[in-house]
């Protein structure tokens, strides 16, 4: 029998605060992370050499995607939903490296994701229709429509959380199950797969997010 | 029966009829994309995208049994 996907390990106490094993994981991956976009800005020209022309495609591209989604000048967006895929990316794979586990892999993480999404999607709705225009746009395209609106609020956060939670999870317990039941090298496949699960899962996080943004600010319009 | 098997038999149960439904859907999304991107091959990044976002929204009912299991095995309050 494995242990419980539900539970996550603690690891030490910060005084009354439990610190679980994924929490000490993300740190690590805040730090490598942070560490990397550092080194990777230094001397920073206009004339781009190989390092800076590969940030410049990645920074581009992902700019380009969110204006296609939402349809006006990424730039206010790009620093949330960049990250977010960045994050989410690194996370998903970290999961790969022996002796790690991916931290999205417990319910916590997508959860709290999931959770600035939700907020960030309110904050950007209000700042580019005011507090009115936001509240309004709950109620379209009815006023009979206002609940269902706010449901769908809630239930689209907590399957955002769910998705990623169960697809990475359910990778690692594969991974595992194959490796108790058939060996050591056998699940090498399934980890190729894993590669594959957890950027395409990091794609979808940023690009439903986007969604979920472009649909709160308004499509297009440059009221 | 005790709690125990039942709970084990209801997360089979849950996650092999549960994945029939979203299998058949997929199959039938990637399906219409690759027609839509053989007669528009211009369009491919536009289909493709709009594809994942709605794979990933199928996916999730796939997912949603496997979490129902997961809780029958590992956090039933019946079985404990």
């Amino acid at each position: 029998m494995q242990a419980s996907p539900l539970v996550s390990t603690v690891v030490f106490h910060l005084g009354a605060v439990p610190i679980t094993r994924p929490v000490v994981t993300t740190w690590g991956l805040m730090a490598a992370l942070a560490a990397a976009c550092r080194v990777a800005t230094r001397r920073l020209g206009s004339l781009p050499g190989g390092r800076q022309a590969l940030l410049e495609v990645l920074v581009t591209g992902m700019a380009r995607q969110i204006e296609e989604v939402i349809g006006r000048d990424p730039r206010p967006f790009l620093p949330l939903l960049g990250t977010l895929f960045v994050f989410l990316a690194a996370a998903n794979l970290s999961g790969l490296v022996p002796g790690v586990e991916a931290p999205t892999s417990r319910l916590e993480t997508p959860a709290a994701l999931a959770l600035v999404v939700f907020f960030s999607v309110h904050y950007f709705g209000v700042r580019a229709r005011g507090w009115r225009g936001y509240l309004a746009s709950f109620a379209q395209p009815r006023l009979v429509m206002l609940p269902l609106n706010v449901l769908s609020e809630i239930t689209r956060t907590f399957s955002l959380m769910v998705r990623l939670f169960g697809n990475v999870m359910s990778g690692e317990f594969m991974v595992g199950l194959v490796v108790a039941l058939a060996g050591l090298f056998v699940p090498i496949p399934l980890m190729a797969l894993e590669l594959l699960v957890g950027l395409v899962q990091a794609y979808i996080f940023s690009v439903l997010a986007t969604v979920f943004v472009g649909a709160a600010v308004g499509g297009g319009g440059k009221e | 029966m005790d709690a125990k098997l039942l709970s084990i038999i209801g997360a089979v149960v849950a996650v092999s009829i549960g994945s029939i439904g979203p299998a058949l859907a997929e199959g039938r999304s990637v399906a219409a994309a690759m027609d839509a991107i053989a007669r528009q091959p211009e369009a491919a990044g536009t289909i493709s995208r709009t594809l994942f976002v709605g794979l990933a929204m199928i996916e999730t009912m796939a997912i949603y049994c496997l979490v129902i299991a997961l809780l029958l095995l590992f956090a039933n309050p019946y079985a404990a």
